[in-house]
């Protein structure tokens, strides 16, 4: 059911769309490629009195996480946007933000990490800050990318939790698509105004945020947020539904396709999933029952709804787009394995390390790993890791 | 500001933090807060200040209160100024309020000057203060680019060799000047009718100001605690801190009523002892002419600039 207007956009364009009709009260950023154009178009809407934000040009990514905490904690929405370095330079402000419990919204644009120098496409950049207490929501497309910030700053604001939307650099970000775009004051609505409950400019109420917290109490403190993180689960779960009314579109914590009557499966997160559901649908017209679960969101991570997911398959292939540098596996298989031992299955995974710095990942490519698995399913053995689309 | 009306008014920095005794990074956050008054909001860097005053559960802050991260106060306030702009802007807030953050030598000279810089250009309307007490003293007592030549500091020692540290302090306050900010000053602790004036001033001015306040600190620097103040005034007699202020590139300096030695400083403190040992008795001098010259060229700056009356480019959007 179309409930909005349909427009052509690309992943960056949709973000800033959507950051225009959130119209957040300030946004400090500062421009890397491929997320430049979000800033950029913001900035614009800004000058044209479009939003009412403060924009903030500051002098560099770990300045610009560093305004957003200031404004976050004076009490306002607050938003940004980034890539690559400029994520890696932010990244001791991020775990601070999630300390901080600060509902700040961020878009990751994909994009590898240096060295060597490169632009374009892979998610080494937020893998690396994984672990610092963001949510992290991957999107497959510039519709999902507008969705997701929709409704990241929800999600931020109930779990008290900030969030990471990411598009793929390039791929997403600067590939145009055909995706619909809700009215402005259906946004308005759903957003809702922010009312902290202490804040900077309080004034009456003073507090102290960024205290020094020592052997006695830092604990207790991470406990907490550590609870507080498992149950932003139920939260995105919880948005979602709420946007579903508004949109029309679902969204849950990873997307099935064509898997609950799979036995072999990918996992691929972003723009791959996109790719995917085209070979499985012709590997299904071929007869073989291919699936692919992509999750949307990877922090926090679904564990026991995936594995609810993955157990019956017989072989399932992990697509990582970046290396852990951990000398064995990426990092998305790592969490996949993990998750089965728990539950004491020992089914064959496949990890595909692949479309590092933006190399191609074609529909071969992926019907490759398909007919790898089924020979796998089919009892032989494979490389535990494999690298996809490299020259040797 | 006067004495009898300001000890009536409420503390906005408390006793009960865990400063060393005679500490006078505690002393400017006191006076400081005296002269802004409560609607202010602080941000601190990473240091001794927000150390001592924040050590959950208790702060000695009685108004609103962030730290987030060493290098990066100017940036947080930022954050919180444009909020309070952007709320009025919507008519969702209409109180007066100051927006200040404090900074240590370290968190403003060194790994903050960045964020410092950015900060002064895009034109907040906030205060930077740093106390600045020419060393990383939270850390140990290690050497950063306001520690003066000579000093002894962990990293800069002095050995069989090396007679402390060998380079000249950085200008930061000539540097924020060069901002072409609205207002710009040194002040001393020791000196609270001094400091609190500035404050109140700077307070008085929109758009971005800095003040550097020079800060003793007993244990960096090794005297008697008792004797905080008074080594801050003698900083100032002795030129080794000049007081001035730069209020639209118009500079006052303050002079001192009779300039001392700046031996009679320097032997008041043990991270100079060595300086007084007779094979140091060059370096002594070449602090003194350095001295000299530093003060004689702050005089020829308030000289040339009351001359050309050049008002700086204004600085708030
Ligand atoms: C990024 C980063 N680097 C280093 C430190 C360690 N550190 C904390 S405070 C400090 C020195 C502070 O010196 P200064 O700013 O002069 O303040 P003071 O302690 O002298 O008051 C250092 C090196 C840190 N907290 N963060
Ligand atoms: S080390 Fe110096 S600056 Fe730090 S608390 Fe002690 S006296 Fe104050
Ligand atoms: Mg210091």
């Amino acid at each position: 059911m179309a409930k909005g207007n349909i427009v052509a956009r690309t992943g960056n364009e949709a973000m800033a769309e959507a950051m225009r009709q959130i119209n957040p009260d300030v946004v400090a950023a500062y421009p890397i490629t491929p997320a430049t154009e979000i800033v950029q178009i913001f900035a614009s809407y800004v000058a044209d009195g479009l939003v009412s934000t403060e924009f903030v040009p500051v002098e560099s990514e770990h300045s610009a996480m560093s305004a957003c905490i200031g404004s976050s904690a004076a009490g306002g929405r607050t938003m940004t946007g980034t890539s690559s370095q400029g994520l890696a330079l932010m990244a001791e402000m991020l775990y601070i933000a999630a300390g901080l419990r600060l509902p700040i919204v961020l878009a990751v644009v994909n994009r590898a990490l240096s060295s060597p120098i490169n632009i374009h496409c892979d998610h080494s950049d937020t893998m690396m800050v994984r672990d610092s207490g963001w949510i992290q929501i991957f999107s497959e497309n510039s519709q999902e990318a507008y969705d997701n910030m929709i409704q990241a700053v929800k999600i931020a604001e109930k779990a008290a939790i900030p969030v990471i939307v990411t598009t793929d650099g390039f791929i997403i970000s600067h590939g145009m698509e055909r995706i619909e775009i809700l009215d402005d004051a259906d946004v308005k609505n759903f957003v809702g105004e922010y009312k902290p409950k202490d804040y900077l400019l309080k004034l009456e109420e003073p507090i102290t945020a960024g205290a020094l917290d020592l052997t006695d109490y830092y604990f207790e403190h991470k406990r907490q947020q550590i609870e507080g993180f498992k149950a932003s689960k139920a939260v995105i779960l919880d948005v979602a539904k709420e946007f579903a009314v508004i949109a029309g579109r679902s969204y849950g914590l990873f997307e099935k396709y064509r898997l609950d009557d799979a036995e072999i499966a990918l996992v691929a997160m972003g723009s791959t999933a996109g790719t995917t559901k085209v070979v499985v649908d012709e590997l299904r017209q071929k007869g073989l029952k291919a699936g692919l679960l992509k999750p949307r969101v990877f922090r926090p991570f679904p564990k026991e709804e995936i594995l609810e997911a993955l157990k019956k398959l017989k072989a399932i292939a992990v697509m990582d787009r970046s290396d852990s540098m951990n000398g064995h596996e990426g990092p998305l298989c790592a969490e996949i394995k993990a998750a089965f031992y728990d539950i004491g299955v020992n089914k064959p995974v496949l990890n595909y390390i692949y479309g590092l710095g933006g190399r191609e990942i074609r529909p071969e490519d992926i019907a490759l790993v398909f007919s790898e698995l089924s020979e796998v399913a089919g009892g032989k053995e494979k490389p535990k890791v494999s690298y996809l689309g490299v020259r040797e | 500001m006067n004495i009898k009306e300001v000890v009536k008014r409420k503390e906005l920095f408390t006793g009960g933090h865990r400063a060393c005794a005679g500490c006078g990074a505690a002393i400017v956050a006191r006076q400081v807060l005296m002269a802004a008054g409560p609607d202010t909001v602080v941000a601190s860097a990473t240091g001794c200040l927000e150390v001592v005053s924040t050590i959950f559960p208790y702060t000695a802050w009685n108004v609103p209160f962030i730290h987030s991260a060493f290098e990066n106060a100017a940036a947080t306030i930022s954050g919180v100024e444009a909020l309070y702009r952007s709320w009025a802007r919507q008519k969702k807030y209409d109180k007066k309020v100051n927006f200040i953050a404090f900074g240590g030598d370290g968190g403003t000279y060194d790994i903050g000057l960045q964020a410092l810089s950015g900060a002064m250009e895009r034109g907040h309307n906030i205060l930077y203060v740093c106390y600045n007490n020419e060393a990383y003293m939270n850390t140990g007592v290690q050497r950063s680019s306001a520690t003066p030549i000579g000093a002894d500091t962990t990293t800069a020692p002095v050995g069989k060799v090396q007679k402390g540290k060998a380079q000249y302090r950085k200008d930061l306050t000539a540097i924020m000047v060069a901002h072409g900010i609205p207002y710009a000053a040194q002040a001393v602790v020791g000196n609270w009718r001094d400091l609190t004036n500035k404050v109140e001033k700077a307070l008085s001015i929109e758009g971005p100001k800095f003040i550097n306040v020079f800060q003793p600190c007993r244990l960096g620097w090794s005297y008697k605690p008792e004797l905080t103040c008074e080594m801050g005034r003698l900083a100032v007699d002795t030129c080794a801190w000049p007081l001035y202020e730069v209020t639209n590139g118009q500079y006052k300096v303050t002079r001192p009523k009779e300039k001392k030695p700046i031996a009679e400083w320097l032997k008041l403190q043990g991270r100079f002892a060595h300086l007084f040992r007779p094979e140091n008795k060059a370096l002594l001098d070449q602090i003194q002419a350095e001295t000299d010259k530093a003060w004689e060229e702050l005089l020829r700056k308030e000289n040339i600039a009351s001359q050309a009356a050049a008002p700086a480019q204004p600085k708030s959007i």
